[in-house]
């Protein structure tokens, strides 16, 4: 059968680049490590899912990653809303001008980004020189590596996800459900709470679960903006990695991340099947 | 619905917001000040600085080239997997199929990177291939992800459009494989191109993954960079950015002009 043919090598791409990734991620969490190239030896050692239950500092990085991520999404969607009402509210030909002007940032890189905030925040950053020229402070705020730089960088970053479904959302709400509200005598603040918030919440969410489970696994944005201490689990699975070299306990984080974002990911799948 | 005040207010402060630091960055890369973010008078030696750093240089070629070719892979493998899961009805394990086709899309990127790096060692010990790890070891990983992107665009596009086009040419004596190529195919190509500029940028923007994947001999851009940035600033990453600012201009003037409205 000629389907056959073409479903074949896909079936093999996505069976071993997919599939069987995530099976030996499994496979090296039972792993013993060693000082050996490559650092592991196989076995069946239950150690590793021990260690990051027993140790209070991989919970820690598994609970501080997801405050962070809600707290990011949180942040984004408070943001996302106005600027998507706005958005949807111009005349249709103007729409996709700020389409182009929400999504083109993130075509100007990630990491300068990032490293865009760094120059900004820093204590010679333009920001602490601007508040002493203006007599503000004496001494230079501790700005950059900080909890706020963090969630500010991860805001940044990600903003354009929250209000792109939410934007979607509006442009296809009936203005009529609006108009009738407003000829009903209700202030704007009433129709956006009585009649749009509630229309729109399931776009809300997607957006939501969009910024949150990404973000739940970030590692750039903390190491390059956040405090040492902000040891998110991204951070702490590349430092088992990289630094202690001990891939099993890696491996095992990985899996915990993934076994913390199967609801998330059920929940977002389910949203966006929905029409 | 007129928006109110408050609502257009918080939209352009959302829009300054995005765009603010970049623009920024970007702008006292013409400073000659050694200090970023502190002007010095107009200059262009950051460029000329940029021009001569030779290792900054290899990794943005290097990155490209992956970049380039991970792009076209993830096209030809998204394209297969999104007419598949478009036109080929249910299929005997279709629902893993399309599972499996959409993970890397919610995966977390430092699990992407561990999963696929464990990969490529474990075939290594088994059948002595992909040897090392480098550019081409990024350049699957990219295309895996990639391919997940390319596969949403054209099963979107081909769900929006009725097969009774195909089936019509068909009807008219079209084999399957004319009627794929004559109507399928052009159908098909915008969001093969969008794809393909997608996976091209996400691959040119990836640090994770690449570090995870990459041995010693793969110093592509964004790990160049993320090294850079762990150190500070400096107004090497200013020039870079402003060369960014500028191509997303020139790709944002051609976009405009290829959709501009037509008389006549």
């Amino acid at each position: 059968m000629r389907r056959g043919f073409l479903l074949a090598p896909l079936w093999l791409w996505l069976l071993l680049f997919v599939a069987a990734p995530v099976a030996v991620l499994a496979v090296m969490a039972l792993a013993t490590p060693s000082d050996g190239v490559p650092p592991f030896t196989l076995g069946l050692r239950f150690a590793a899912f021990a260690m990051l239950v027993e140790d209070g500092y991989y919970v820690e990085a598994l609970f501080s990653a997801l405050r962070l991520a809600a707290t990011t999404a949180g942040l984004c969607l408070l943001i996302a809303y106005p600027m998507a009402l706005g958005m949807a509210a111009v005349r249709p030909r103007w729409r996709l001008p700020l389409l182009a002007l929400l999504m083109l940032p993130f075509w100007t890189g990630f990491l300068l980004r990032i490293g865009a905030w760094i120059g900004l925040l820093r204590d010679e950053g333009l920001i602490n020189r601007l508040l002493r020229g203006f007599g503000i402070t004496e001494a230079p705020l501790p700005l950059l590596y900080t909890e706020g730089a963090m969630l500010v960088g991860m805001v940044h970053a990600y903003l354009p996800f929250a209000v792109l479904p939410l934007f979607t959302a509006l442009v296809r709400l009936d203005p009529a459900l609006l108009e009738a509200a407003a000829d009903l005598g209700a202030r704007p603040a009433r129709v956006f709470f009585s009649v749009t918030l509630p229309l729109t919440l399931p776009a809300a969410a997607a957006g939501f679960l969009l910024v949150f489970i990404p973000a739940a696994g970030e590692f750039v944005i903390p190491e390059l903006l956040g405090p040492p201490e902000a040891q998110v689990i991204g951070r702490v699975l590349w430092q088992e990695f990289f630094q202690n070299r001990d891939w099993p306990l890696a491996a095992a984080l990985g899996l915990a991340l993934l076994a913390l974002l199967i609801l998330p990911m059920r929940w977002f799948q389910k949203l966006e099947a929905e029409p | 619905m007129k928006p109110g005040g408050f609502v257009r207010a918080a939209m352009w402060a959302g829009f300054l917001f995005l765009w603010l630091p970049i623009l920024l960055l970007a702008g006292f890369a013409f400073s000659a000040d050694r200090i970023p973010f502190q002007w010095g008078g107009f200059s262009l030696r950051w460029f000329g600085a940029l021009a001569a750093n030779e290792k900054l240089l290899a990794a943005a070629w290097l990155s490209l080239r992956i970049a380039a070719a991970s792009a076209c892979l993830a096209v030809l493998l998204g394209g297969g997997i999104g007419y598949a899961l478009a036109r080929f009805g249910p299929f005997r394990g279709r629902a893993i199929f399309g599972a499996l086709a959409g993970a890397p899309l919610v995966l977390p990127e430092v699990v992407i990177g561990l999963c696929l790096l464990l990969l490529f060692v474990a075939m290594e010990g088994l059948i002595g291939w992909p040897s090392g790890r480098g550019a081409f070891t990024i350049l699957l990983a990219h295309a895996g992800f990639g391919a997940a992107y390319v596969a949403v665009l054209v099963q979107a596009r081909l769900a929006e459009a009725e097969r009774s086009l195909e089936e019509a040419a068909m009807d008219l004596g079209a084999t399957p494989l004319v009627a794929f190529r004559t109507i399928t195919l052009p159908l098909m190509a915008p969001a093969l191109l969008a794809g393909w500029l997608l996976a091209f940028t996400l691959s040119l923007d990836d640090v994770v993954i690449a570090s995870f994947v990459s041995g010693p001999a793969g110093t592509t851009l964004p790990i160049a960079l993320f090294s850079m940035l762990r150190l500070g600033l400096t107004p090497e990453v200013n020039a870079l950015a402003a060369l960014a600012v500028l191509g997303v201009g020139a790709l944002l003037g051609l976009g405009c002009w290829l959709l501009r409205p037509r008389r006549g």
